[in-house]
Parts: structure tokens; C-alpha cells; sequence
């Protein structure tokens, strides 16, 4: 099979879709700028990762929105996700509740975990959604999810989303093969933001475009450049219907952008100079709005949905912020399932 | 040991891991090191500062995120002649590329019948505490420690982190060189400060399987490795307050263990606490405990006592986190009842 370039029109039919695609784009630009605020709380002057009322790495995801909504308008909550380190744009995409999302990261009893995962391990079984802190790590998982569901004769599928330098992992050469073999319903879309931490993917990865890899495991391999929520809609919209017709798997690899640092705290000294000044002048939220607003959306009706969908995510971090802390003792529940404390 | 007798400056373990690699390297052509945000970064936690721009990339690689890979090019290049370093960020990431180390470092001299040695260092931080999941939390010395034929280290502060560093680059053996975060002196993570020593700008080893006796005592002997280590020392320090003297054992080696030294400061003072922030089954506290009970060895007044993270994966929620590391007023509570129990 081929790499195909994706050359789909950027005008894509569905209005409701579409405007679906761009408030949620604003919903999680918007969570991540509630979390950053709550994140350098305690953080400053100086800067220690372990104050504040969240602590630990947080790998954020303005820029990247345009992969989660392009590639989750196209699922249903029996679908399965696993994401990556950076995974609060497709959490929110793929319906994740907010409310018990935003508590997890403030480690809260109401949180999704109740406080034991934190914003690199959110669990949302009612959707489907997971995902980890190490580099190809939900690859064999949703190949598992995948294959779970063409057993149970389902129409299910499974979304593996991994960075660009994730390509270069061992897991992600036998994902793609083992879901060829199986003919897995999955889709394996790739983030490329052009950076693992401080390396650039030039600097570390044998070829150009990871969707020519692909062809190495006899699957249709696509790159959708441009961040561009309308192309990535199309291109996924492909795969995904494909795999649900039991067609097997497809690599697509995106082009996006990560505004911040690998993670917060990050001071980026690896970034040429102006680079981060020119993504966010490339920034593809106003871009996608600018594109709605010429292909004749309504100001108002942009603006009634990403206001409700801000909205949301504002009562999310009100609700995160009231919530109460677990009891310390609560720490020894579920190590094994069906036990409450184990020790 | 060779104790150096020029100038000395005040160093974070960061920058004294950074010393003695540029020192070797300096001394040694054979010395290469590679991993993940080493070249450009000078590493996610500081140790391999200033080596691209003095060595060059031939020297001071960039990986992609191929930990199976550069593993095990490490050994083949330590098979070949060479001395690697190879760092991996985080130890909670060594699932990816385990076999390289226990199947092939670790045994690559045995099964050679001593004809093909596997000079190399493994680099990794280790430990919690500050908030970030159980996926960038854990220690697992005894992991490592637990397979025949890998060296295991641990330095509690820059003066034995510079010379255990040139010991483990010139050991014939695979040595991995482990690294407490919250010792590192990374200024993002909080430091405690005792970890920052003078350091001799001259070359000097630190032996390994060799511990230290950093404060002599009578009444009880506290055993630690790493951070844990300064958890001992403000626990005795506390302890002196109310009349207890305690005696500190830096094990510096977890394996080879010094046994001697354990046991030697176990008969004087009658008393055994362990103190180590890895899981507490199977780990070293129990081989500590282990070396001094077993054959016929030290007559204690008390039972021995464990001070660990109890068997549970790592929390991100602080409230849970912190309620299950240890801490010296943990180290100090459990003193007062062994002295309570048999004064």
C-alpha cells in the first residue's frame, strides 16, 4: 500500500461537526489556561514542581487541539483511547467528564482516580479514554482494545494517539505489525509537534515522514499537514471507517505545533530564536474560527458554543478546587481489584 | 580511595556527575555518552552539563526514544572497546529496554566465561515526592540490585556522586549509576541542601561496595541510601536532642553490599533501622536486615525495623504521597518505641 498524501478539501460538510470541533478546540485551549494559572500557584517566585495545588510535570497541549477534535468527532464513547504524557485535548475531545478530570489533576477525591493517577494517567472507563506517562506505551493496548472488539463482533474500534518520537520506539514497530497481522480495527495517529522534549524529530528519526513507515507493515500510511482540524477530520474520517468495516489498521501522522515546553517550567533553550513567536502566529484555533467565519458560520453561533463550552470547564475547575482531598489512608485501596486496603 | 588535596568548591551532585564525566571522557577517548536530552539540554537532570560543547556530537549523542536500541548499543559498544554512559531519564522507563541490561549486561562476562567484559554506566534518576505519578516516582534499587552481575550505586551527596562516578566509568563491569531527584541540586525540583558539598577539582574515586559511617553513634544504627540517608541524619540529629545516639550508615553500594560495615555498626550499637523509599518487600532493607541477623551475626537488644514505601504503586495526589514516604519523624517514632519496647 501507498502513502497518501492527504489532499481532502478543507470543507468538510457537517456544520454541526464543524462548530462541535471548534468549541471544543476552545474548551481545551481554555482548560489548559485554567491549569496553568493553578499550576505556578505556589510556584513563585521560585519555581518548584513539587508546591502548589498541583504538583508534578504538566505537559499541556495548546497547538495540538486540531488532532484530538479531528480525530474523535469520528468516535463514540464505545471506542477506545489511549493517549500519551500530553493528553488533556484528547481527554476533553473524546468527552472525558470534565468535572472528575479537572479533580484528578488537583489529586482530589472526586477526581477520576480519586487522586491516585494524576494528569499523566486519567481513566475514564464510560468513554473509553486512557493514558500514560511512558513514550509508545498505549500502542499495544489499543491494538488489545481493538482486537477485544472485532472478537465481540462489534463495530468498536481503538485510537492509539503517540507522539512523533514514539515512532522510534520498539512499541510502536510491533504495534503496527501485530495489528496488521490481526487485521485490528485501529487507528494509530501520530502528534508530530517536531519534538521528544529538546530533540528535534530531524535529529532523531531516519525518515521524513513517519506515514512511510507504514508500508513496512502493510497498512495505508497518511500525513495530514498543516494542523488543520478540517483535513485531519477527513483524513481520520477515512481510517476510522475503514476499520470499522473490518478494512484493519491505519498510521496517520499529523502535523501540529506545541506552543509551550515539554513541560511546564521548561525554559525551551533549545528552540531556535522566534520559533514559538511564529506557531503562535500560526495558532489554529483563530485560524479555524477565521475559516468558519468566511465559509459563512455566524459570529454569534461560534461564540453561544465555545461561551457554553468555556463555561463548562470553568464550573470543572470551581467544582476541582471546592473538592475535598482523599484521607491519606485511602492510598492502601486498590492495589487489587476487588480489595479495599490492602495492607 | 584516593583522597585529593587541591581546591574544592561547593557542587550540586548534578554538576559533580557532570565533572566526572568531562573528566573521563578528557582522560579516557574510550568514554562516549548518549540518551535521551543529554546533548543539547546537557540532560532533564542537569548530569551531563557542558559535554556536547566540550566533546562534540561524536561523543555526546542525542537518542531518539529508543531505549532498546541505544541499551543495547551500549553493550555492543562496551563489548567493542569502548565505555559508554548511556542515560535513561527516569528509572520507571527501564521496562522498555530491561533485556539488554539483565540479559546481556549483566551476564554478557559470565557467559563469555570472563572473555567479553560490559564496561558500561546506566544513568537514572530515581524517587518521589514531589507529585508526579507512578510512572516518574519509583527507585527500585532492589530491582537492579536483585540480578547477579550489574553494580548498583546510589550517592547521597556531589563529593561521593563525583567519585563514585569515576569509579563506575572505570569499573570492568555494568554499572548502574543511580541519582536521587530530589538530591540532584536541579534548583525546579528543590534540593536538600546537605547534598551539596565541596567537591575536589582532582580526579578521585569513591570505591564501590564500600559504605560510610557519616555520623557515629551508640544507641541505634540507621541505615540509609540516597535521599534516605538525610532522612537518618535530621532524625538523629532530632534523636540527640532527646539523649539517643544514633549512628548513620551511608550505604553508597547497594550492590555489592557492605556487608561489613552494616554489620560492624549493627554489633555496636545493638539497634538496626532501615530506612529506604523503594517498595519495601523483597528490598534492601530486608537484605540489610537479612545481613545482620543471619548467620549468628549481631545479637540486637531490639528487633530490626523496616522504614519503607509500602507496597503500593506511587500516588499523585501529595495527600496520599506524602502519608507513605518515609520521613525522619517516622525514622524518630520508631527509634523512641524500640527504646520504649527495650531500653
Amino acid at each position: 500500500m501507498s502513502t497518501l498524501e492527504s489532499t481532502a478539501p478543507s470543507r468538510a460538510t457537517n456544520r454541526n461537526q464543524r462548530l462541535w470541533m471548534y468549541a471544543t478546540m476552545v474548551q481545551s485551549r481554555h482548560f489548559e489556561a485554567l491549569v496553568k494559572v493553578a499550576y505556578l500557584e505556589g510556584k513563585q517566585p521560585l519555581f518548584n514542581m513539587a508546591k502548589g495545588p498541583i504538583p508534578g510535570e504538566m505537559h499541556l497541549s495548546d497547538g495540538q487541539e486540531p488532532c484530538a477534535v479531528g480525530v474523535c468527532a469520528h468516535l463514540r464513547p464505545g471506542d477506545a483511547v489511549t493517549a500519551t504524557h500530553r493528553p488533556h485535548h484528547i481527554a476533553i475531545a473524546k468527552g472525558v467528564d470534565l468535572k472528575a478530570m479537572a479533580a484528578e489533576i488537583f489529586g482530589k477525591k472526586a477526581g477520576l482516580s480519586g487522586g491516585r493517577g494524576g494528569h499523566m494517567h486519567l481513566f475514564d472507563p464510560a468513554v473509553n479514554f486512557a493514558c500514560s506517562g511512558i513514550v509508545a506505551q498505549g500502542l499495544g493496548p489499543a491494538v488489545g482494545s481493538a482486537l477485544a472488539a472485532k472478537l465481540r463482533d462489534a463495530s468498536d474500534i481503538a485510537v492509539a494517539f503517540l507522539g512523533e518520537g514514539a515512532a522510534n520506539q520498539g512499541a510502536f514497530h510491533e504495534a503496527l505489525n501485530l495489528a496488521a497481522v490481526w487485521q485490528a480495527p485501529v487507528v494509530f495517529v501520530i502528534e508530530d509537534n517536531a519534538y521528544g522534549i529538546s530533540v528535534a524529530k530531524r535529529d532523531c528519526t531516519a525518515v521524513e515522514s513517519n506515514a512511510i513507515r507504514a508500508a513496512g507493515y502493510g497498512m495505508p500510511g497518511v500525513h495530514v499537514p498543516g494542523n488543520d482540524a478540517d483535513r485531519i477530520l477527513a483524513a481520520a474520517g477515512e481510517a476510522v471507517a475503514r476499520a470499522r468495516a473490518g478494512g484493519g489498521p491505519t498510521l496517520i501522522e499529523i502535523e501540529t505545533t506545541r506552543l509551550e515546553g515539554h513541560f511546564m517550567g521548561d525554559a525551551e533553550g533549545y528552540r531556535p530564536a522566534g520559533e514559538v513567536e511564529a506557531l503562535k502566529a500560526r495558532d489554529p484555533i483563530p485560524a479555524y474560527r477565521a475559516r468558519l467565519l468566511a465559509e459563512g458560520f455566524e459570529a454569534e453561533a461560534l461564540d453561544r458554543a465555545a461561551g457554553a463550552a468555556i463555561a463548562e470547564v470553568d464550573a470543572a475547575f470551581v467544582f476541582a478546587r471546592r473538592a475535598d482531598y482523599p484521607a491519606p489512608e485511602e492510598v492502601f485501596e486498590h492495589v487489587f481489584a476487588g480489595e479495599g486496603a490492602s495492607q | 580511595m584516593t583522597t585529593a588535596t587541591t581546591t574544592t568548591r561547593r557542587l550540586t551532585i548534578a554538576k559533580a556527575m557532570s565533572e566526572a564525566l568531562a573528566q573521563e571522557m578528557a582522560r579516557d577517548p574510550s568514554v562516549l555518552v548518549m540518551g535521551e536530552d543529554i546533548g543539547k539540554l546537557g540532560g532533564v537532570f542537569g548530569a551531563t552539563q557542558g559535554l556536547l560543547d566540550r566533546f562534540g556530537p561524536e561523543r555526546v549523542r542525542d537518542t531518539p526514544i529508543s531505549e532498546t536500541a541505544f541499551m543495547g548499543a551500549a553493550v555492543g559498544l562496551a563489548a567493542s572497546g569502548m565505555r559508554p554512559v548511556a542515560e535513561l531519564m527516569f528509572v520507571d522507563f527501564f521496562g522498555v529496554c530491561m533485556d539488554a541490561i539483565y540479559n546481556l549486561a549483566a551476564k554478557q562476562n559470565y557467559f563469555s566465561g570472563g572473555k567479553v567484559s560490559c564496561p558500561m554506566v546506566i544513568m537514572t534518576s530515581v524517587g518521589g515526592g514531589y507529585g508526579d505519578g507512578g510512572q516518574h516516582s519509583q527507585c527500585l534499587y532492589a530491582t537492579f540490585a536483585h540480578l547477579p552481575g550489574l553494580k548498583v550505586v546510589i550517592p547521597s551527596n556531589a563529593r561521593d556522586a563525583k567519585g563514585l562516578m569515576l569509579s563506575a566509568i572505570r569499573d570492568d563491569n555494568p554499572v548502574v549509576f543511580m541519582f536521587h531527584k530530589a538530591l540532584q541540586g536541579m534548583g525546579w525540583l528543590g534540593t536538600v541542601q546537605r547534598s551539596i558539598t565541596d567537591v575536589p577539582e582532582a580526579d578521585y574515586t569513591t570505591p564501590i561496595g564500600v559504605a560510610a559511617v557519616v555520623r557515629e553513634g551508640t544507641d541505634v544504627t540507621l541505615v540509609g541510601l540516597g535521599l534516605t540517608v538525610h532522612l537518618a541524619l535530621d532524625a538523629a540529629a532530632a534523636l540527640a536532642k532527646t539523649g539517643v545516639s544514633a549512628e548513620v550508615v551511608d550505604l553508597r553500594t547497594v550492590s555489592p553490599l557492605d556487608r561489613a560495615t552494616i554489620r560492624a555498626s549493627a554489633a555496636k550499637t545493638g539497634r538496626l533501622v532501615v530506612i529506604d523509599d523503594d517498595y519495601m518487600s523483597f528490598g534492601v532493607s530486608a537484605e540489610v536486615i537479612a545481613t545482620v541477623c543471619e548467620h549468628g551475626g549481631a545479637r540486637l537488644r531490639s528487633p530490626p525495623m523496616r522504614i519503607a514505601y509500602p507496597d503500593i504503586p506511587v500516588p499523585f495526589t501529595p495527600v496520599m504521597e506524602h502519608f507513605v514516604l518515609p520521613n525522619a519523624e517516622k525514622v524518630v517514632a520508631a527509634v523512641q518505641a524500640m527504646l520504649e519496647a527495650a531500653p
